[in-house]
């Protein structure tokens, strides 16, 4: 079966002044596949993820993100993902059910629509105790999942997730892994950013960015036998640790 | 639009479920009308008066002139008739007239005493009250030339003081316009940067960009609840000025309600413009109080009147958007000034908000684009 292109991008160059933050990136991300996105700080991961997000636009190249050109309509790729950052992005002084209702509200899902799939998602989750408690109540693990639940609440076709597993406990990254295992399984894409390096080993396929560029790209395993390492977490020092001279 | 409904419902979800903020919103403004009912003390120095000299005679001229000579007053115009008093206080140019009566000189000669009015513009209840005690002084020393040693009982001259516009010299009477100026500044300036800046400490904001919102609805979605806070604001404060002082607005509310509108859009788009400069909630705090609320408080005239201030204070005071409000609020609240007497001030105020406006627009929309990872 050909697996289908989600995510196409095709000598993408972001360039800031004399700065090459992307330097000609091309890869591919197909639907349903787990794709973890690797790099030290500064590597360029973030500046191609909001590229992709259509936060801003590339200085060339084609980067095409569920169908859309993102020079061109970036607005329109902002309907059709999820997003959850880093950092908190849930309201703390909001319950979990309004959170819920001001997402969906804002990816333009009428209430009507909201209710019933808030409801099952609760109970799914269960969840259905904690619905009318304020976020900062809830514990930081519940919160992170909620998070991820209401970044694929309106069912996107892909879901940007950047580093969304730091500062959280093992058993609970365990957790959210299973969620974002489930996620895809529906064939929702999931686009992963993250440091853990035991985490880049659940991708379906990895890309190690390096100085603006991607210096390996390919399953975890594959890459393991290619660059003869037993672990992602060695490949990644040997692929990706910046050179003294730039730093 | 049913995104943005969504966004602006949760921002006054934000705004009722914390105290602090109903705190700033409502409690400060009850606090500071029933703090500032009491007066502040100032003095007096060139004080701009006009004389309305009916009697054109030798005793008038030199009253006139002694008038001039002192270093309390400034006699700034020379009035014709009864009829321009009005109007010269309302233009709010001079703090008093001096009226001489007709038979002045005359009187003097034949009964040995007259009286001179003194009408003073007690919007400023301090000013007016030292205007007229100075001016009653110079009388006095006239008098004591004149028949050569200081009068014990009546004088020769006996001054009549009358308060224009607040006849009772109630104090609390300045200083409704100048809380209503401050308490719009914190509520649209200070409370919108800081929600601003509080999505983009929390990250919230990055979410919401990546979202479908667009960025002038999230702008728009985040200033539109202290807008029409502001707005009630405003009317609670009349309300507490009219059942707890019993301090009417003599012009029209719906002026004096649309020029609030300006303001408070001034202060949300200076609110804007602080949140595309500073990422830290402390930070936005600080900005606002050094460059609206500080100087606002100390150079709009709301506590110390401009003209007892050095010159360069005065011109400093000139970039101050709130100076512009009090002047335009004060008169319309107390005199009953209509849009005739304010449409400088508002055509300056409305000025800078345009400008603050279109700057906050231009800074937010390159603060997206430029953010490098």
């Amino acid at each position: 079966m050909e697996k289908e292109k989600v995510i196409e991008v095709k000598d993408l160059v972001k360039r800031f002044g004399a700065f090459m933050a992307n330097d000609r990136l091309t890869f591919d991300v197909y639907r349903g596949e787990i794709f973890g996105f690797l790099g030290a700080n500064g590597a360029g991961k973030t500046t191609a993820m909001r590229i992709l997000c259509g936060l801003s636009r590339p200085t060339s190249g084609r980067v095409t993100v569920a169908g859309i050109d993102a020079s061109r309509r970036p607005e329109e790729i902002k309907k059709r993902i999820g997003y959850m950052s880093q950092r908190f992005s849930l309201y703390e002084d909001l319950t979990v059910r309004e959170n819920i209702e001001l997402y969906g509200g804002i990816y333009g899902m009428s209430m009507k629509v909201i209710i019933p799939r808030r409801e099952a998602l609760l109970d799914r989750l269960s969840f259905t105790q904690y619905g009318d408690m304020l976020i900062h109540a809830l514990p930081l693990g519940l919160r992170q999942k909620l998070a991820f639940a209401v970044a694929v609440f309106h069912d996107p076709e892909i879901v940007f997730l950047d580093e969304p597993t730091s500062g959280v406990d093992p058993v609970t990254r365990r957790q959210f892994w299973e969620m974002i295992y489930e996620t895809a399984s529906h064939g929702i894409t999931v686009f992963v950013t993250t440091h853990y390096m035991d985490e880049a080993e659940y991708c379906d396929r990895i890309a190690i960015m390096s100085e603006g560029q991607i210096a390996a790209i390919d399953s975890p395993s594959a890459l393991r036998k290619q660059y003869g390492t037993a672990s992602v977490e060695e490949l990644f020092v040997k692929i990706a640790r910046p050179q003294k001279s730039k730093t | 639009m049913k995104r943005f409904m969504a966004f602006v419902r949760k921002e006054f979800l934000h705004i009722f479920r914390d105290v602090r903020t109903l705190i700033i919103l409502f409690g400060i403004p009850a606090a500071q009308i029933l703090i500032f009912g009491y007066a502040v003390r100032t003095d007096l120095k060139n004080a701009s008066i006009a004389v309305l000299d009916n009697a054109r005679d030798n005793v008038s001229t030199e009253l006139t002139r002694k008038l001039e000579a002192s270093e309390f007053f400034a006699v700034t115009s020379l009035l014709e008739s009864y009829d321009e008093i009005d109007a010269t206080f309302k233009e709010g140019k001079i703090k008093a007239v001096v009226i001489f009566p007709e038979d002045l000189g005359a009187r003097l000669t034949r009964e040995g005493n007259a009286a001179v009015s003194i009408i003073a513009d007690a919007t400023e209840p301090n000013t007016a009250s030292l205007v007229t005690g100075y001016t009653s002084g110079i009388l006095n020393d006239y008098s004591a030339t004149l028949t050569g040693h200081i009068t014990s009982g009546l004088p020769v001259i006996a001054p009549e003081v009358r308060m224009y516009f607040n006849p009772n010299l109630q104090s609390h009477f300045m200083f409704v316009p100048g809380i209503i100026t401050l308490i719009l500044i914190m509520v649209s300036a200070l409370m919108t940067s800081v929600a601003i800046v509080r999505e983009k400490e929390f990250g919230t904001l990055e979410v919401l960009l990546v979202s479908p919102l667009k960025p002038w609805q999230i702008i728009v979605g985040k200033v539109a609840p202290y807008f029409f806070l502001s707005l009630f604001n405003v009317i609670i404060i009349l309300l507490m000025a009219w059942f707890v002082f019993r301090l009417p607005v003599r012009g029209s509310i719906a002026l004096l309600i649309a020029e609030c509108m300006l303001y408070i859009l001034m202060g949300l788009s200076f609110g804007i413009l602080i949140s595309t400069i500073v990422d830290k909630m402390e930070n936005a705090i600080i900005i606002t109080f050094m460059v609206l609320l500080l100087p606002g408080l100390l150079l709009s005239g709301f506590i110390f009147p401009i003209e007892n201030m050095p010159k360069i204070y005065d011109y400093i005071s000139m970039i101050l958007p709130p100076r512009w409000f009090i002047e335009i609020i004060r008169p319309i609240m107390i005199k009953g000034a209509g849009i005739a007497y304010v449409w400088k001030e508002t055509l300056i105020l409305a000025g800078m908000t345009l400008f603050l406006m279109v700057l906050s627009a231009r800074k937010f929309k390159v603060r997206l684009e430029e953010k490098a990872g």
